[in-house]
């Protein structure tokens, strides 16, 4: 079988890509789907430590590539999930290690045992970013709905439409719709009119992400999360799913003091 | 408005060099300006120098020539009606006439300046345009995206990014949009930025210079 090889980039940092990867891997692992998560980030592994799979690596991307070690070998299964594969970034190494032909390769290779391969990529516009978009059969772009990461991400589109790879969707993440009504916060709207894409998914600001992300522990387990609801809407559309967009919803005085679902 | 010591034009045979001062040391300086301004453009091409009656000394002449082969152009030819100046150009083997024509005059409608370039995408962050004569662009310029065009700018969508409209010095030319709302926009060397707050129902609008600044005003149909 050849799963599907799906990027999850950005172009600016700290917009939650790696949230989303571990969210949408598990997320797609949970409706039964076969997932490898593969953490592109080489030298800046984090992929590991949100699934809570950090205590379990034993090689990595890097080492498989060099031949020290068989593919199955580098793989992490996680440990709720037996559908659910991790390979791992090297943490001592850096970008340079690896080529976008390697790249290219372990994505295919992962993809001939998973229905679906999630590219964690890096951060940027370089050899990280170009590494990890190439294989890809759909780029999901995430960004907040921000100024500065709108425009980073409408960069990212813009190479991928130069080089002809894969479509892009769009994710939103930590939308504040009180902020919107405020007009504090760029709307979902106007973000999608700027950058011209189809949306997947907009996921709501939730304080338990972080918490969640620290436990190693994915927001998509916590039923009552908006936001990992958001993220299981995502996996389904991923699927092909025709699920319809959830009203956005603004948090009661009770949730902003105490957390989303306490 | 101050004396331009140089005027620049794009034609079919080059770029036409007109210097307009008497002071070569103020011509050269415009001249390097003008190349490093819009390098892009010039690079490689072939240069026309009209000097009129204006007469051009040895080292005038290799001092022009070494600017532009620092821009990697040719001084392709010298017009000049005085004898001297002709000699001169001959002995450095430079032609002193354009070639099936007599005069310089060239039909507008072969220039480059009256070319247009129509672009049916949206430009997107980093990416960006140059072209000597009109840019039409079906699609919007995003923030980020930088258009610079000899001529005019239409664009049928939105400017958000920066664009030079009259970048060869051109101060006629003009940009319009449907919703006018660039980072910067710039037409020949005056510079505006666009106003802070944003409008809540944009309309088309065109943006020219009127007593040596940048205003903007509906663009309509013109009766």
């Amino acid at each position: 079988m050849a799963g599907k090889i799906i990027t999850i980039s950005s172009g600016k940092g700290g917009v939650g890509k790696t949230t989303a990867t571990a969210n949408l891997g598990l997320g797609l692992a949970m409706l039964g789907e076969r997932v490898v998560c593969i953490d592109a980030d080489i030298g800046l592994r984090n992929l590991d430590v949100m699934l809570g799979l950090e205590n379990r690596i034993v090689y990595d991307i890097v080492n498989y590539i060099e031949g020290r070690c068989r593919f199955r070998q580098a793989l992490v299964r996680d440990k709720h999930f037996p559908e659910l594969f991790l390979l791992p970034a090297a943490q001592t190494r850096d970008k340079n290690a690896i080529t976008i032909d390697d790249m290219s390769r372990v994505a295919h290779e992962a993809a001939e045992i998973a229905d679906y391969v999630i590219i964690d990529s890096p951060a940027g516009i370089e050899h990280g970013f170009r590494f990890a978009a190439k294989p890809a059969d759909l780029v999901l772009i995430v960004t907040n709905p921000e100024v500065a990461a709108v425009r980073d991400a409408d960069r990212v589109i813009g190479l991928l439409e130069a080089e002809g790879w894969a479509p892009a969707r769009l994710i939103v993440n930590r939308l504040k719709p009180d902020m919107v009504r405020r007009n504090e916060m760029l709307d979902p709207d106007t973000v999608v009119d700027l950058l011209a894409i189809d949306l997947i998914g907009i996921v709501p600001e939730d304080a338990q992400i972080l918490a969640a992300s620290n436990r190693g522990r994915p927001i998509v387990l916590e039923d009552r999360s908006d936001a990992g609801q958001a993220f299981r809407d995502i996996a389904r559309r991923l699927r092909g799913e025709d699920i319809p967009f959830a009203p956005l919803k603004e948090p009661t005085l009770f949730q902003k003091i105490y957390g989303s679902h306490s | 408005m101050e004396e331009i010591p140089l005027t620049l034009k794009g034609t079919q045979q080059g770029i036409l060099l007109k210097p307009q001062s008497e002071d070569w040391a103020e011509i050269l300086s415009a001249l390097e300006d003008a190349l490093r301004d819009a390098e892009d453009f010039f690079r490689g091409g072939r240069v026309i120098l009209e000097l009129g009656t204006k007469a051009l000394t040895e080292a005038h002449l290799l001092a022009v020539r070494a600017l532009l082969d620092q821009y990697e152009m040719e001084l392709w030819a010298i017009l000049s009606e005085d004898q001297e100046t002709i000699h001169l150009t001959r002995s450095y083997g430079i032609r002193t006439r354009l070639p099936g024509e007599t005069a310089t005059h060239e039909k507008p409608a072969d220039t480059p300046e009256n070319n247009a370039l129509l672009i049916q995408r949206t430009f997107r962050s980093g990416q960006s345009m140059k072209y000597p004569g009109h840019i039409v662009i079906l699609g919007d310029v995003n923030p980020g995206a930088e258009i610079i065009a000899g001529g005019n700018i239409i664009v049928w969508g939105r400017i958000r990014g920066m664009v030079h409209a009259g970048a060869l010095g051109d101060e006629s030319a003009i940009v319009c949009a449907l919703d006018l709302a660039p980072s910067q926009l710039r037409i020949a060397g005056h510079i505006s930025r666009a106003p802070e707050e944003r409008r809540h129902s944009p309309q088309p609008e065109m943006a020219s210079i009127d007593q040596n600044r940048i205003i903007a005003q509906p663009w309509t149909a013109r009766g």
